[in-house]
C-alpha cells in the first residue's frame, strides 16, 4: 500500500480526516523550508504539500506567488527540491510527501527522469495545477511506473459529466478545489462544502481533501469532517512572510510561529474526531 | 469580403497546412493544447463549443462584417511603398495598412470577433491582458461600443512606457490595473488576467488578444485576423495580377503574423517571415525572440517555444517594444518554424528605431514600433532581391503611441 493510501487508510480508522499543510520548497531558504519540512509531522501534519516554486504561478494568488518568488531567489530548482525530500526521507518513512506546482519546469526535467527521481527521493504524489487530464498522457505512464500518485483536482466549476472523465484520471487523492478563483483569496462556507462533497463522493472511491481557503483551526475542522482531508497553504506562507526581517531573512521566529500555527489546525482537526459519514 | 472564418472545406487539400489544430488544440500534435487549471477547463470547453456554433452560424458572419466594415473601416489599404521600394533599389514593397483600422492596429479585428462572441454567449463582463496597450485599447473600445464593463490588466512597466494609451483606455471607461509582478510586462499581465478570470467565471469573458493561450484561442484569434491575408491576397491580384513572393511581419504573441500568414500557407511559392524583436541583440540575452532563442515549453495555457532557463523557469523578455516584449509565441509559429513552412528571424531595438524613422520619413506613415520591427527586416532583404519580387510588410499598427519612447531613445525631451 502506497504512503497516501496507507494514512487515509489509518486516519479514517482514527475516525478523523488529515490535516495537509503546504509548505513552498526554499522559503526563503533551503535550510529553514528544510527544518519546516522535518518538524511538520510532530506539529501535526498527515501529509504535505510541498510547492515547487514557478516564476509564473497564474493560479496562485499574491502570497504563494511571493513565496514562490522567495524560493526562487534562494536558489530553488528541481533537483533541490528532491532533495529536501529525500533529507526528509532519512528520518520519516511514514508522512506522505506530495509535490505541488506547475508543469514547466517538470517538462523542462524531462517528464520520465523526474517521476523516476521524485520516487527515488521518496514523493507519494504530484499536483500539477495546469497539467489537465487532457493533456496528461504525458505523465501518466512514467508516474504509473515509478509508483507516483496523480493526484487531480476537481473544482466546483466541474460539471458531473467531467467529474467522472477526471476522477477516472486520478489517483492517491482527489483535491477539491473549494472556491472559484485563486488561492488564498476567499473562503468556502461550511454550507457549500456540505453541498459540493457528496457530489465528488459519490463519484469516487479515494479520500478527498479540501483546499483553497481553509485559513482558520474551525474551517480545517469542518473541511476535514466534511471531507477526508484539509489542506492549509497560503495562511502559512502569510505567517512565514511576517516573520522575515526587512531582507526577507528566516529570523529565530520564522519556524516557530509556522509551526505553532499547524499545531493549532491540528488539535482543531483531531478534536473534530468522528466524522459524520 | 472573403469569410474570415470559413476555411478547410471543400477548397482544403488533403495535405494542406491549414487544417490545425486538431480537435485537441493540438498543432502538429505536439504544440497548443489546453494547459490550464481544472476550474478554467469546463470554461474553455464551453468557449470551444461556443465558438464552433458561431463559425458555422451564418448570422454571426453577416454580423462580423457588418462591424468590420462600418466600424473598423475594413478592408484597408494595400499601399505600394513608392519611395521606400525606390531607397532598397530590390523588392517592390507593398505595406497592408493595417494601421489604419480603428484604433490603430489589426487589434480590434480580433477584439471585435470575441466580444461578439461574448455577447452570444451572455457575459457581461470583459477582462483583457495588454502589453503595448493596443489590444487594451481596442478591448476598451468595444465595451464602450456595447456597454460592458472592461478590466485591462497591464505591466507596471508598460503603464509607464505606455501612458497615452493608459489614459486612452481610462477614457473609453477600462479600469486598468496595473501588474507590478516580475518585470511588470506582458507575461505578468497575462498571469494576471487568468487570475481574474479564474475567480470571476460567472460573467467574465477573457479575451485573449494574441494567437496564444489554451485552445481555442490560438485558432479562433487567427481565424478573426485571417481577415488580413485574404485581402492582401485580392489587393495583390488587383495590384499586380498573382500572389506577393514574400510577406512579412513582426511576431509578438504572433497575431497579427498569423493572420497575414494564414490565408497563404497552402500558397507555397510564398515566403513568410516573422520578425521577432532581438533586443539587444540575439545573443545578448535581452531578447523576445522566442522561436529563435526559446525552446518548447508551457505557459499561459498551451505548449510553444518559450525563453526559459535550464530549469523550466520562464526569462524575462526584452524589447525596446512593449507589444513584442512576451517570452512567448502563438503555437502554430512554433509548428511552422518546425515544419519550415515560415522563416522566423530578428530585428534588434535599434534596426527598428531606425525602421520606424524610415518610414515616417520616406512614406509618410508612423510605423508603430513593434510594426518597425518588419520594417525593418524588409529593408535588410529588399536590396537583396530582385526588382520583380513582390514584398508584402504588415504594418500592423500606427506609432503615435511610441511616439515619446522614440524621442527619449533619440534624446529629445517632449
Ligand atoms: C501594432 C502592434 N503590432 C504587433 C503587436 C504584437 O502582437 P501580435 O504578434 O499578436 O500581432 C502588437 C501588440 O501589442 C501591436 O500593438
Amino acid at each position: 500500500m502506497s504512503r497516501i493510501a496507507a494514512r487515509f487508510k489509518a486516519l479514517a480508522a482514527e475516525g478523523r480526516g488529515a490535516l495537509i499543510p503546504y509548505l513552498e520548497a526554499y522559503d526563503p531558504d533551503r535550510a529553514t523550508s528544510l527544518e519546516l519540512f522535518r518538524a511538520m509531522p510532530a506539529a501535526g501534519a498527515d501529509l504535505i504539500e510541498v510547492g515547487m516554486p514557478f516564476s509564473d504561478p497564474s493560479a496562485d494568488g499574491p502570497v504563494i506567488q511571493a513565496a514562490a518568488l522567495r524560493g526562487l531567489k534562494a536558489g530553488a530548482t528541481l533537483v533541490g527540491v528532491l532533495d529536501m525530500v529525500a533529507e526528509f526521507r532519512k528520518d520519516n518513512d511514514e508522512t506522505p510527501v506530495i509535490l505541488m506546482g506547475y508543469v514547466n519546469p517538470v517538462e523542462a526535467y524531462g517528464y520520465e527522469r523526474f517521476c523516476k527521481d521524485a520516487a527515488a527521493a521518496g514523493v507519494d504524489g504530484l499536483i500539477l495545477v495546469d497539467l489537465p487530464p487532457e493533456e496528461g498522457a504525458v505523465i501518466a505512464a512514467p508516474a504509473q511506473a515509478a509508483g507516483l500518485d496523480i493526484i487531480r483536482l476537481v473544482a466546483p466549476t466541474t460539471p458531473d459529466a467531467r467529474l467522472e472523465y477526471v476522477l477516472a484520471h486520478a489517483s492517491g487523492f482527489v483535491y477539491y478545489v473549494s472556491i472559484v478563483g485563486i488561492t488564498g483569496t476567499r473562503s468556502a462556507s461550511a454550507h457549500d462544502l456540505a453541498g459540493a462533497i457528496p457530489r465528488v463522493r459519490a463519484a469516487t472511491d479515494l479520500p478527498i481533501a479540501i483546499g483553497f481557503g481553509v485559513r482558520t483551526p474551525e474551517q480545517a475542522a469542518q473541511a476535514s469532517s466534511i471531507a477526508d482531508g484539509a489542506v492549509v497553504a497560503s495562511v502559512l506562507l502569510a505567517t512565514l512572510a511576517e516573520t522575515l526581517d526587512e531582507q526577507g531573512r528566516a529570523t529565530p521566529q520564522t519556524v516557530p510561529r509556522v509551526l505553532e500555527q499547524i499545531g493549532g489546525l491540528a488539535q482543531a482537526v483531531r478534536a473534530a474526531g468522528q466524522k459524520p459519514e | 469580403m472573403a469569410n474570415p472564418i470559413e476555411h478547410g472545406g471543400a477548397a482544403a487539400q488533403s495535405n494542406s497546412f491549414r487544417q490545425q489544430p486538431d480537435e485537441h488544440g493540438h498543432f502538429g500534435g505536439r504544440y497548443g493544447g489546453r494547459f490550464v487549471a481544472e476550474t478554467l477547463m469546463p470554461l474553455i470547453l464551453e468557449l470551444n463549443e461556443a465558438y464552433e456554433a458561431a463559425k458555422a452560424d451564418p448570422a454571426f458572419h453577416k454580423e462580423l462584417v457588418y462591424y468590420q466594415t462600418d466600424y473598423i473601416g475594413r478592408p484597408s489599404p494595400l499601399w505600394f511603398a513608392r519611395r521606400m521600394t525606390e531607397a532598397f533599389g530590390g523588392a517592390k514593397i507593398y505595406l497592408k495598412r493595417e494601421e489604419l483600422n480603428h484604433t490603430g492596429s489589426h487589434k480590434l479585428n480580433n477584439v471585435m470577433g470575441q466580444i461578439l462572441l461574448a455577447r452570444r454567449m451572455g457575459r457581461t463582463r470583459i477582462v483583457a491582458e495588454t502589453g503595448a496597450g493596443q489590444h487594451g485599447v481596442a478591448t476598451a473600445t468595444v465595451c464602450a461600443l456595447f456597454g460592458m464593463k472592461c478590466v485591462i490588466y497591464m505591466g507596471a512597466t508598460d503603464v509607464e512606457r505606455q501612458k497615452p494609451n493608459v489614459f486612452r483606455m481610462r477614457l473609453l471607461g477600462a479600469e486598468v490595473v496595473p501588474v507590478t509582478a516580475g518585470a511588470g510586462t506582458l507575461k505578468d499581465a497575462m498571469n494576471e488576467a487568468m487570475r481574474d478570470w479564474v475567480a470571476n467565471v460567472a460573467d467574465t469573458y477573457m479575451l485573449i488578444g494574441t494567437v496564444a493561450g489554451p485552445h481555442p484561442y490560438p485558432a479562433m484569434v487567427r481565424d478573426f485576423q485571417s481577415v488580413i491575408g485574404e485581402e492582401t491576397k485580392e489587393q495583390m491580384r488587383a495590384a499586380e495580377g498573382r500572389l506577393p513572393d514574400v510577406v512579412v511581419a513582426a511576431i509578438g504573441g504572433g497575431s497579427n503574423a498569423m493572420g497575414i500568414f494564414y490565408p497563404f500557407l497552402d500558397d507555397t511559392s510564398v515566403r513568410l517571415i516573422g520578425v521577432e524583436a532581438a533586443g539587444h541583440g540575439l545573443d545578448s540575452g535581452k531578447t523576445a525572440a522566442s522561436i529563435e532563442r526559446g525552446r518548447p515549453g508551457v505557459l499561459h495555457g498551451n505548449r510553444t517555444y518559450l525563453l526559459q532557463n535550464a530549469d523550466g523557469q520562464i526569462d524575462e523578455a526584452h524589447s525596446i517594444s512593449a507589444g513584442l516584449d512576451y517570452p512567448g509565441v502563438g503555437p502554430e509559429h512554433s509548428w511552422l518554424n518546425d515544419i519550415g513552412r515560415a522563416e522566423y528571424v530578428g530585428a534588434t531595438d535599434t534596426e527598428a528605431l531606425d525602421a520606424f524613422q524610415l518610414c515616417t520619413k520616406l512614406e509618410g506613415i508612423i510605423p508603430a514600433l513593434e510594426s518597425a520591427h518588419a520594417v525593418a527586416y524588409a529593408a535588410k532583404i529588399a536590396p537583396t532581391l530582385p526588382k520583380d519580387t513582390l514584398l508584402v510588410v504588415n504594418l500592423s499598427g500606427r506609432g503615435d503611441k511610441d511616439i515619446f519612447t522614440v524621442a527619449e531613445h533619440l534624446g529629445v525631451t517632449l
